[in-house]
Formats: structure tokens, sequence, C-alpha cells
């Protein structure tokens, strides 16, 4: 991709810095992540990357904790926000919105998670070893990945490309003490100018975490493990194919926040791509891939206590696609074509065994084989001017869903008897984005438009329980498009030695789909509280504002910090839920001469704005405090680096607005990372 | 993606042309009236047999459709100007009594002379139910009592209500449709009939049965959009809706309203009182 040769340079910022960076970009962004010439092709578009490599060269000691995982990767970003219902399979937010309004992908294929409760964000279905970068794009700056209304994520996979770098391996490991999360990985791979091969594997297992006070959150264990590899063989001098295979499972799965746990969530991506450096002469970086993914996700209630019905509920999601994009310029214009598509099976079902075992099994079709048809058509022009940029973009979709199976469909009639079976809709998105350098002022400012398809659960979900605000949910074939305008607008003082951004940004989404109480409808969980349906609302406002900055105080120390806040309501006033209260961070890094060390303190407000209709209740305010130490050793030519960490020093008891139900976080958390490597 | 098209443009024409074949395949056949049906009992006699057909395997409390076909030995076909009619008898120790039961008619099918009746009890040791037949044969009356077997649904399911009104009339409410429930919205069907004396029971016209189905394994989970019963003057039953969520155990809890609303019969079902004393059970 066009977009990631810009990163490398910024592997060499320490990840303070790059903190720092990241934050210049939150929320509102459109702020290049580095000073790059007006003219060059190398441009990051993309509001934020969160450098992961994590086993790669060189890469450790600008990362805080190495061998995390990638949702704490992902946390890290002030732009993300992660939805905990557990220790594991934490669901990303952007901008106050999960994951139906946001596009994720994992090297630009599309993938989607086969539980119909949300569990397998498909950020789960990777880990750190894979991947290189996450791309992070805020609003309709992510349309590029597919349609959005809050933004994209690409998790971009990680090669060598052809690098002349021969044989190279390294071991990792990793224990965390509060869970006792044994983290074993590997790499292995060799490239030269024609070839290449990476393989890594990484195995984690944690028992219960303890949140502050030594409270044990029952069942919050997990296991998984992940293999992958890639490949790539240069056919002729820019002309190159590339194959990648993803194996990732995960058992015995916790999550304390839901009433019952994962049994199963296993993947299966591959895909095989093309690449050409030049196309018909004026065409550049043509790369062409076709992908395809296999996910399983079975639930399991056989451990808790005081199962009313036991019920299986097994997901599968499958999904092929393809995406063919080349650079196009002509004079001033920095032209991107991209031509995609998917077709998606999403099909879940649930089996309740009845106390009475002489009555028999009780069966339903949760998603009922929803099929999902998308071809889309992005293009963009960047256009550099003296001192300013105008980037422009569109993205024009064809978009289909159709129950495939008659069981379903009749399930479904029975709340919509006059349903089409089928439903297409045209999807649109434009934007425009400008910058403008003013002396030491950055400003950016960017208007768009963007529309998406209600997802699987929304649009035909059957009876889908939601622990959290306790509603059995119900899809709803015939809601409307939803469509968002919004406007950012940023402004960065940058010095060689400090920067401080302010930015904000305004969301005015129509048809806003929300789940909203049908009172007439009867309960199919035991102990729920009532029965949602899927509406549009008229409108939703949704609002996101920060102030970051960050100061050199020598070559060694470096200052970051930021606050933001946001607020988001529907059209009568009332508060959305899972909207951030006003939250803070702030680090002091150290480097020097191969050694690394942080203190940092995480932060939230008390949340004013919760909405009980939703089952929130008020969070209190809370902070936590942590720190970490790292060494690099050089053993011959070889790599040792060591880093250890205190994390939550205080052993706060806290939970914050995104965890599910309002289960603790974790407590005091000591790790420790050794990774060597052999170069 | 462009693949999955040829995919589906390959599928979709092989299904055209499965088509087209059934089409060239559609020769008139011989259809078997009786195609389907469990015979349930034959009776040769010395120039005819009568043949009795059951959808079930034998007959059961409830609602029974049953057909009959008279053969004529002499000409080796069913008749069909037999004009048979019926009666059904419960002989018990120290009575005996009749059955809901609508008239036999062969408008469907010249050769298949069709009915059905509701039988309220099953038979046992001492107590049995016959059907009275009456019919024509080469211009002969001939009557014909038949002893049949009268059994309890397998399932042990009630589907069938006999009850007293709080009008002191006795009712008898049976369920006759779906007979193969499905995960979606049903066409309901019952009959209504009243006991006016032990051998006559007029069908009831016009009342009401509101419908309210419940899984009481699932918290009383119920559903919605079913619609009430409504008397149908065409197929002379009882028509609505059941809508079913799932498969499982339901609970079809009923009440009856004359026609000027009255309730008869049955209770709504509310928080304190989880079920209606009028009710049907399904399983599927």
């Amino acid at each position: 991709m066009k977009l990631s040769l810009s990163v490398f340079p910024l592997r060499g910022i320490p990840m303070g810095c790059l903190l720092g960076a990241m934050l210049c970009g939150a929320l509102t962004s459109h702020l290049y992540a580095q000073e790059t010439p007006a003219d060059s092709l190398k441009l990051i578009q993309l509001n934020e990357v969160i450098v992961i490599s994590a086993g790669k060269q060189l890469d450790h000691q600008k990362q805080r904790k190495p061998l995390s995982t990638l949702d704490e990767f992902l946390e890290s970003s002030l732009s993300v926000n992660m939805v905990k219902r557990g220790a594991y399979a934490w669901e990303p937010t952007m901008n106050d919105m999960a994951s139906e309004r946001l596009v994720v992908t994992i090297d630009g294929m599309q993938i989607f998670g086969a539980c119909t409760d949300k569990m397998d964000p498909i950020t789960s279905y990777v880990d750190v070893s894979n991947l290189a970068e996450a791309q992070i794009g805020s609003g309709q700056q992510g349309a590029v990945f597919g349609n959005t209304i809050g933004g994209g994520i690409n998790l971009k996979l990680d090669k060598r490309n052809f690098k002349p770098t021969g044989w190279t391996g390294s071991l990792e490991s990793a224990y965390e003490s509060n869970n006792k999360m044994r983290v074993f990985g590997g790499e292995l791979n060799y490239s030269d100018e024609k070839f290449y091969l990476n393989t890594d594997a990484i195995y984690r297992k944690a028992d219960n975490y303890y949140a502050g006070s030594d409270e044990e959150v029952l069942f919050s264990q997990f296991e998984k493990y992940n293999f992958s590899i890639n490949s790539g063989y240069k056919l002729t001098a820019g002309k190159s194919i590339s194959a990648t295979l993803i194996y990732d499972e995960a058992n015995d799965v916790g999550y304390p926040a839901l009433t019952m746990d994962v049994s199963l969530a296993r993947a299966v991506i591959g895909s095989v791509s093309f690449n050409q450096d030049t196309l018909f002469g004026n065409f550049s970086n043509w790369e062409s891939k076709v992908y395809y993914n296999n996910i399983k996700h079975v639930m399991d209630d056989t451990k808790r206590p005081d199962v009313i019905i036991h019920m299986d509920m097994p997901g599968w999601s499958e999904t092929a696609g393809f995406y063919t994009q080349a650079n196009f310029n002509k004079e001033k214009n920095h032209f991107f074509f991209k031509l995609d598509g998917y077709y998606n099976k999403s099909y879940a079902e649930m089996t309740m065994y009845p106390t009475n075992s002489n009555e028999p099994l009780m069966f339903m079709l949760t998603w009922p084989d929803v099929r999902t048809k998308d071809v889309g058509f992005y293009a963009e022009d960047h256009i550099p001017f003296e001192k300013a940029s105008l980037k422009l973009s569109t993205r024009l979709a064809y978009h289909s869903s159709t129950v495939a199976d008659d069981f379903g469909l009749n399930s479904l009639k029975i709340f919509y008897p006059e349903m089409d079976k089928t439903n297409t809709r045209f999807l649109k998105s434009f934007s425009a984005q400008y910058h403008k350098m003013l002396n030491d002022f950055h400003f950016n400012g960017g208007l768009s438009y963007g529309e998406r398809a209600p997802s699987v659960s929304e649009g035909y979900g059957f009876y889908l329980f939601n622990s959290f605000d306790n509603h059995d949910y119900i899809g709803d074939p015939e809601l409307n498009t939803e469509s968002s305008a919004d406007v950012n607008l940023s402004v960065t003082y940058k010095k060689p030695t400090f920067e401080i951004t302010a930015g904000a940004n305004y969301f005015h989404v129509f048809n806003y789909i929300i789940g909203v109480v049908d009172p007439s409808l009867s309960t199919m969980t035991i102990g729920a509280d009532g029965v949602k349906i899927y509406t549009n609302l008229d409108y939703a406002q949704l609002f996101n504002a920060s102030l970051s900055g960050r100061y050199n105080i020598s070559n060694a120390f470096k200052l970051s910090g930021s606050v933001s806040y946001h607020r988001g309501i529907d059209n009568d006033g009332e508060n959305l839920p899972l909207i951030s209260p006003l939250s803070y961070r702030s680090a002091l890094d150290f480097y020097k001469n191969q050694y690394s060390a942080s203190l940092s303190v995480d932060g939230a407000g008390e949340q004013i704005n919760y909405n009980p209709a939703y089952g929130e209740t008020k969070t209190a305010a809370y902070a936590t405090l942590s720190a970490s130490f790292g060494k690099r050793f050089f053993i011959k030519d070889n790599d040792l680096f060591v880093k250890t960490g205190i994390e939550n020093i205080l052993d706060t008891n806290y939970s914050s607005y995104t965890d599910w139900n309002n289960i603790p976080r974790m407590g005091r958390n000591l790790y420790l990372t050794i990774s060597y490597s052999i170069n | 993606m462009k693949t999955l098209k040829y995919i589906f443009a390959i599928l979709i024409l092989s299904i055209s042309f499965v088509s087209c074949s059934d089409d060239d395949d559609n020769t008139p056949v011989e259809v078997n009236p009786v195609e389907g049906l469990n015979k349930i009992y034959e009776f040769s006699e010395a120039d005819h047999s009568i043949e009795i057909y059951s959808q079930k395997t034998g007959l059961e409390v409830g609602y029974n459709e049953i057909s009959i076909r008279i053969k004529d030995m002499a000409s080796d076909k069913y008749v069909t100007n037999a004009a048979p009619t019926w009666m059904p008898m419960m002989h018990m120790e120290t009575m005996n009594h009749s059955a809901p039961h609508t008239m036999l008619s062969n408008s469907e099918e010249s050769t298949v002379y069709k009915g059905y009746i509701v039988f309220q009890m099953a038979g046992n040791a001492t107590e049995y139910w016959e059907v009275m037949l009456n019919y024509n044969l080469n211009g002969q009356a001939i009557e014909k009592a038949v002893r049949v077997s009268v059994v309890q649904p397998a399932d042990g399911l009630k589907k069938t209500q006999v009850f007293m009104g709080s009008d002191n009339t006795r009712y008898i409410l049976a369920f006759v449709n779906p007979k193969d429930p499905k995960v979606a919205i049903n066409d309901l069907q019952a009959v209504l009939y009243k006991m006016e004396t032990m051998m006559s029971f007029p069908m009831v016209e016009n009342y009401k049965i509101t419908v309210d189905p419940r899984m009481p394994g699932m918290g009383n989970h119920s559903s919605p959009n079913n619609e009430d019963l409504i008397y149908n003057a065409a197929t002379k039953m009882y028509n609505g809706k059941l809508s079913l969520t799932m498969t499982g155990y339901w609970k079809i809890n009923l009440k009856l309203m004359n026609e000027s609303g009255e309730v008869l019969k049955g209770e709504d079902v509310t928080e304190l009182n989880p079920e209606s004393s009028l009710y049907f059970e399904l399983e599927f």
C-alpha cells in the first residue's frame, strides 16, 4: 500500500514522540504524522499510525510494553478506545462509535466477526506478532478501507518486502504477574531481493486477573495462539506476487462481564496478491489482492454456575473479497484509485436446552445466513499548494444483503411480515480536507459526508441478548441507511522542542441506528428487562475535542500529555451510551544509551453524561500510574532486550466507561519481557 | 468477486436448465386421491368393500380428518353416488353420546367422502366408539356399524378442550392447524362446538378466541403478531395467526368470548397468572 512507505521513518522516533505525534492527529487529525515536503507522494494521509511490530529488531525500546496484546496497543492511541467485556477481545471504538460504525480491516481485507454478541471484534484474530502497524483514519478519512461513519482502522501485516536481510529470527517471552499471563513467541524470516518468507508464532495464556485490592475477577482467563506465514516472490523487476496465511485460535476465553464464555474462536485468513510498480505507463504502485477468511465462534456457558437454561450459540462468518488499487499522477494532482468488493456469509444459531428434558430443544437462528455483497470504488486526489494542501476523496459502493435461509426469513417475518428477502443500497462518501501551514502554525479543516448500511445484527439479529442494558435485541431489515455529515478542525503550534495541538470534530448522524424499547414485545432471555428493536433515530450528535502537546525537555527526556472531551446526544437531547467522560493522560519518557524508562498517568473524570436506559451507571473518576524500564544489550551481532514495568502502581480498584457492566480493571501488574533477536 | 459472479451465472443457468427439463416431463399422471393418507380400516362385504383413511395412523382424541371410499366389487370401481352419512357414538357403561362431526362430502374428489369427527375422549376396556355409516349402493340403503379405536395422542399434548362455559353451556374446542408448526407466523385453525344434547353438537359461529402463545420453559416468553381466532363462514372454522419464535414446547393460551364479548372460558396471562385454563399445547 502506498501509505506504508512513509511509515518506516516513523519507527525511528521513540515511542514518547510517537505518542505525541499520535496525539496531534487524535480526533481531528489529518495532520500529517511527520513533516513531509509538500510535493512528496509519501504522505501519511491518515490521522494516526500506531507502530506495533513487536519482535522486530530495534523496535522494542520504543515501546513501553512490547509484548502487550494488540488491544493494549490500540488503546494507547488517543483516538481509539476499547470496550472491554473481559481481559480478551476488546472492541475498538473511535469518535465514540463502535464496530458497526467503523471499518476494521486486516491488510485491506474485510473480515467480520462471527459472534452475535460482539465477543470477537476482528482485532482479536491477529496478534502483535503479525503486525507492523495500525493505520487509523478518523471519520471519512477511513473510507479508503470501506464504508464508515466513525472512521477506519487497518491492521497492516509485517512483511520483509525483498529487503536483503537474509535469515533473521527472534525469540521472545513475557510474563505478567497479575493474571500470570505467559507469552511465548518467535519468528523466523528469510528475505533477499528475489524472495521473502516470514513466519511467526505466538502463544498467550492468562489466568483470572485481579482488580485493585486483590479482588479476583472470575472468568477473565484466556488462551490463544496465532501462526502466520507470508511470502513474496519477485517475478521480474517491478512485478511480484505474495501470499499470506494467518491461523488464529483462542480457547477457554472468559468474559466476566457477560453471561457466557467462549470455548472456541478460530480464524483462517488467507490472501494472494499481485504487485506491479507501473501500469499503462501512467499508473504506479498497482496492487491487487484476492482474499478469503473463515471464522468460527462458539460460546460456552458450561462452566458458569446457576445457568437457568444451557445454550449452544455457535456462529460462522465467511468472507471472500478482492481489491485492486493504483496511484496516478498528473501535474499537481496525486490520484489514488481503488476498486474493492467482498461477499460475506454470516450465520449464527442458538439451541437452548429446556429444564424439563422431555421437552424438545429450543432452536432459533440468531443470524439468518445473511449474504452481503459489496462493490465499491474509492478515489482520492491530493493537491499540494505552496505551504498548503487539499485532499478530496470519495467512495461509491453498491451494497446488498439477502437472507438466504428460509427458516431465518420466516422467523424475521414474524416481526416484519412484508419484509423483502433482499435489500439493496447505494452508499456514498465524500470528503474534503484542507491543510495550511502558516509560520509555526498548522491549520487543518475538513468537511465530509458518509453513509453505511446496517450491520447484520442491526438488520437481521433475532433475540440477541445485550447484558449491558439487559435487553433482547431484534434487527429491522427495513432500516434506513445511516448517514453522517461531519466537520473537523485542528490547530497545531509546532516548534522543534515543543508542540501543542487543539482539535475538535462534530458528527451529525442522520438515521442514527440504536435499540429502542418496544414495550409490546416479550423477552426471550430469562431475566431480561425488555426487548429493543434497532431503530433509526432522526439524528444524533457527537462531539469530540482534544488538547495535546509534547515537550522535549532534553535529548533524553520527553514529556507528553493530552486531555479530551466527548459528548453524544440523540435527537431528544438524551445521552448516547458509551461516550467517554473527560479523560487525560500524560507521560515522561527517557531514552539514552540503550536505557529506556517511562512514567505515565492515565485517568478520567467522573462520567456526568450517562444514560441508565442503556444500562449505564455513573463511573467514578480514576487515575492510574504506571512505569517501565528497559535495557538493550548487544551480544555479538545479536540483540537482547529486557523490559520490565509496573502498571497501576497504586493498585487502584476502578472501572472506566468502556468497561461492560462496570467490571473492574486490572489492579497492580508487573510485567517482564525478554526478547532475543538473531540478525 | 468476479469468480463468484461466474459461479452464480453458472448456477442460475443450470437451475433454469433443470426447471426446463421439469416442464418437458410434465405429462398428465393419474393422481392417487388418497395419496399420503393412512388406511386405518378396511371392511369387505359380499359385493363391496369400505376403506377408511386418516392422516394419522389411527384415530385420536381431538380433531380427526377422515376419508372414506366404497368399492363396488362388480365394477371394481369406487362409487361416487353412495351419499354416505355417519354418526359417531360413544358407548359408555351407563349412557351413550355422540361427538361433533361434519357431513361427509365428495365435492373435492368424487370417489372420496371426506369429513371430520372431534372425539372428546378415548375408548377403554369397557367403553368404546362406534361410527354408524349409512350409504347407498346400487339403489340399496346399507347401514354399517364400525367399531373404532380412539386413543389419546401419543405426544400427550392437549389439543382438545371440553369445558363448561360461564353461560352453563358445554363446549368442545379442537385444534386443527398447523399440523406441522414452523418458526414463522403459522395459520392457526380450530373448530368450536357446543353440546346441546347427548346427541346434538351444533357448530358455534361468530364467537372469538384470543390467542397468547407462551413458552413456560423460557420464563413465559411470548411472540408478536398473533391474531385471534375468528369464525370464517367459508371454511366453517375459526381462523387466526400463531407466531412461534423458536422450536420447543409452546402453550397456546386461549380465551373464549361470545358475540357480545363476554368471556366464557379462559383468563389473560399476566405476571401473577402464568396460564389460562383454556389452552392448546404444541411441540416441534
